[in-house]
């Protein structure tokens, strides 16, 4: 990780200084343990900010949408795909931004990460050679890193950058063999009554907060139909049927876009698995058009194309 | 009786004699964290939390209260006349609530509960509502209560303070209603010397323990005007997604939206949480925005706590330190940091 840290560094210090960039997004030191915060650099003198970690799953592409001038960004296999989907939406263009791309071997879960630590309070984190450090107060671990990746990095099989203007670090081996559906074929397996009650369970805590809105990249419309207020399309209150409304039609939206980059997840206060919603969509569009979201960037994506073969069967 | 010593053993029977008096609020383990609930059995109370991931604002304040109802048919005589909602009102006790959490709520009486004006809902479950508070003997590192005015048991906000001791807990009154309530618990006995020298000792401790990471003295001599002109809150924003955890995760944020909500002939009138970190908060019935930018909005959040709230009232600042916000924004926004930055930048012309 040093090695990226140093690569980020220098190259947002050249970029700056030859002005070829106004800006560089990356992210900075958290003040807390697991977290980092995502940060605009706009001087070479305060390139020492960057850094880079295993904390660093916050989707940066969130931050490139409707910025004048040119920036560079630091992106994961992940954001670098909803840099794609920004350029297909024309959020977005080419020449507007430059591409560090930082092959990844997954970001870990805070969340499990802190239920390890079960109520004691960490102070530091560190890596070795695939371990987990983690130190504090009456608190010592040792965890193999692999065991607490994010869920949907654990299923990751796009780590490498597919856009880049440099890569940060060498290119990683792929994950191969990858089983990505086996909870979707859960859920599908579930009687209809099941299903609902599943999904119902999952948003039980959901707050309305919009934290997994907000931090997905591909959630950029001006004003979210749950935001409209002229009509109003959804109740205010946390009654079940408007928390419904918004996640269903939220995961519908995201279809054929989503990139699961597991930020709303991460983003989630109160630990919903909002990826539940979005997986069944992506494994439907595969399945469907062979697609994976923000791969190619030069071919219009299914959903907004209409091609004579299409696939119709679910048409009834 | 100020002072009195429960023994462990005895906690769940107190709280069965409790709950057999008031509707009695707890810290109960739901999933991966903890949350304030109404308890249908003493043993759903667990003490070993740190804090409860969301602050129990909604006991006073909930996060959706149906305020009244209405008819809108045409042919009934009381259509569109407004019924007040039918709520119980009884004694209600909330046991092992955190000093902070209880000072919260007194920061936020001065919105409520003012000589003009009188929040009935918000007054009442007051009114009705006793406090036990549980000392912090283990403040989290994202602490900073005693950086706001207060400290791990300061008994402000409190009618009842509990300390958490090897074999029981001290009990200490914070206020008259507490006194008659400790003088009314048979399940109590006299705190012993010993105990009472323990008691403090947890308390030095704990209150050596909480960080102090800025000074918020300088906010009341600050010009506002200049404050709020600050170029550091492009910074401070940038990484913000303008989410509402930080305002729903909070216990002084204290903002809402009135919605009637109507399906066929019956209505509703509602109160639900709202959050100055989303567009639609300020946006006028014109089209106007006042605060159309996401920096004007993320300044808005601490300028209301760290400012306005001081100017206003001469008092506050409208946070207590209980470190929600630095614990859970998805983005790492830290109010430590942004209020150092507030206090400690020099605004005066070079």
């Amino acid at each position: 990780m040093h090695t990226y840290i140093e690569a980020i560094r220098k190259a947002a210090r050249r970029l700056l200084t030859e002005k070829r960039v106004d800006a560089v997004i990356g992210f900075r030191k958290g003040t807390i343990p697991f977290m980092n915060e995502p940060v605009l650099v706009k001087h070479p003198d305060q390139v020492d900010q960057l850094t880079w970690d295993s904390h660093c799953g916050i989707n940066l592409a969130n931050y490139l949408g409707q910025r004048p001038g040119k920036v560079a960004v630091v992106a994961k296999g992940c954001d670098s795909r909803n840099i794609v989907v920004h350029l297909l939406e024309n959020q977005i263009q080419r020449d507007q931004i430059y591409i560090l791309g930082a092959p990844c071997k997954g970001m870990l879960d805070r969340r499990r990460l802190t239920a390890e630590c079960r109520g004691r309070e960490p102070h530091s984190v560190e890596e070795f050679d695939g371990r987990i450090r983690i130190k504090g107060r009456d608190l010592e671990l040792d965890l193999e890193r692999r065991a607490f990746l994010q869920d949907n990095c654990a299923i990751c099989i796009h780590r490498n950058p597919v856009i880049h203007d440099e890569l940060v670090g060498e290119p990683v081996a792929e994950q191969t063999g990858v089983d990505r559906y086996e909870d979707v074929r859960r859920v599908e397996q579930m009687t209809s009554e099941e299903r609902w009650q599943y999904f119902d369970d999952l948003i039980a805590p959901c707050l309305r907060c919009y934290a997994c809105r907000n931090v997905c990249p591909v959630c950029y419309c001006p004003t979210c139909f749950v935001d409209e207020s002229k009509p109003q399309w959804v109740g205010k209150s946390v009654d079940p049927t408007d928390t419904r409304t918004f996640h269903l039609l939220r995961a519908y939206h995201v279809a054929g876009r989503c990139t699961d980059c597991g930020s709303c997840e991460r983003a989630c206060p109160v630990g919903i698995k909002v990826r539940q919603f979005t997986k069944k969509l992506e494994r439907d569009i595969l399945d469907l058009y062979g697609y994976e979201a923000g791969l190619i960037a030069d071919q219009r994506p299914p959903l907004d194309t209409y091609r004579p073969g299409d696939p119709e069967g679910f048409i009834k | 009786m100020k002072e009195a010593y429960l023994a462990k053993d005895k906690l769940l029977p107190l709280v069965g004699l409790l709950m057999a008096r008031y509707r009695v609020a707890a810290p109960v383990a739901v999933g991966d964290y903890h949350q304030f609930q109404i308890l249908t059995q003493p043993e759903q109370l667990d003490l070993t939390y740190r804090n409860t991931r969301l602050s129990p604002k909604d006991l006073f304040h909930p996060q959706s209260e149906k305020l009244f109802r209405f008819s809108t048919a045409a042919d009934d005589p009381d259509a569109n006349i407004l019924k007040e909602v039918e709520r119980d009102q009884g004694p209600r006790l909330v046991f092992g609530i955190r000093p902070c959490d209880a000072r919260a709520l007194r920061l936020v009486d001065v919105n409520f509960d003012t000589a003009d004006c009188q929040d009935p809902w918000w007054v009442e479950r007051r009114r009705n509502t006793l406090l036990v508070g549980l000392g912090c003997t283990a403040p989290c590192a994202t602490c900073f209560c005693s950086a706001v005015g207060s400290g791990p048991f300061d008994p402000g906000g409190l009618d009842l303070v509990l300390t958490e001791l090897a074999d029981g807990y001290a009990v200490a009154a914070a206020s008259e209603r507490g006194e008659a309530l400790l003088a009314d618990l048979d399940l109590l006995s006299a705190l012993d010397q010993d105990r009472a020298a323990a008691a403090a000792e947890v308390q030095k401790t704990a209150a050596g323990t909480v960080a102090r990471p800025f000074d918020p003295t300088p906010l009341g001599d600050k010009a506002m005007t200049e404050l709020f002109q600050s170029p550091f809150w492009e910074e401070v924003a940038f990484s913000c997604i303008n989410c509402g955890t930080c305002t729903f995760l909070c216990p002084t944020c204290w903002c809402f939206d009135i919605q009637d909500e109507v399906q066929k002939d019956a209505g509703v009138r509602l109160r639900n949480w709202d959050s100055c970190m989303f567009p639609l908060f300020t946006l006028h019935g014109s089209g106007h925005n006042p605060r159309q930018q996401k920096p004007q909005r993320v300044r808005q959040r601490f300028m209301h706590k760290f400012k306005y709230y001081i100017d206003k009232y001469g008092d506050g600042p409208a946070c207590v330190g209980c470190g929600r916000c630095v614990q859970f924004c998805p983005v790492n926004i830290d109010i430590r940091q942004v209020v150092a930055l507030m206090t400690a930048r020099c605004v005066c012309p070079a």
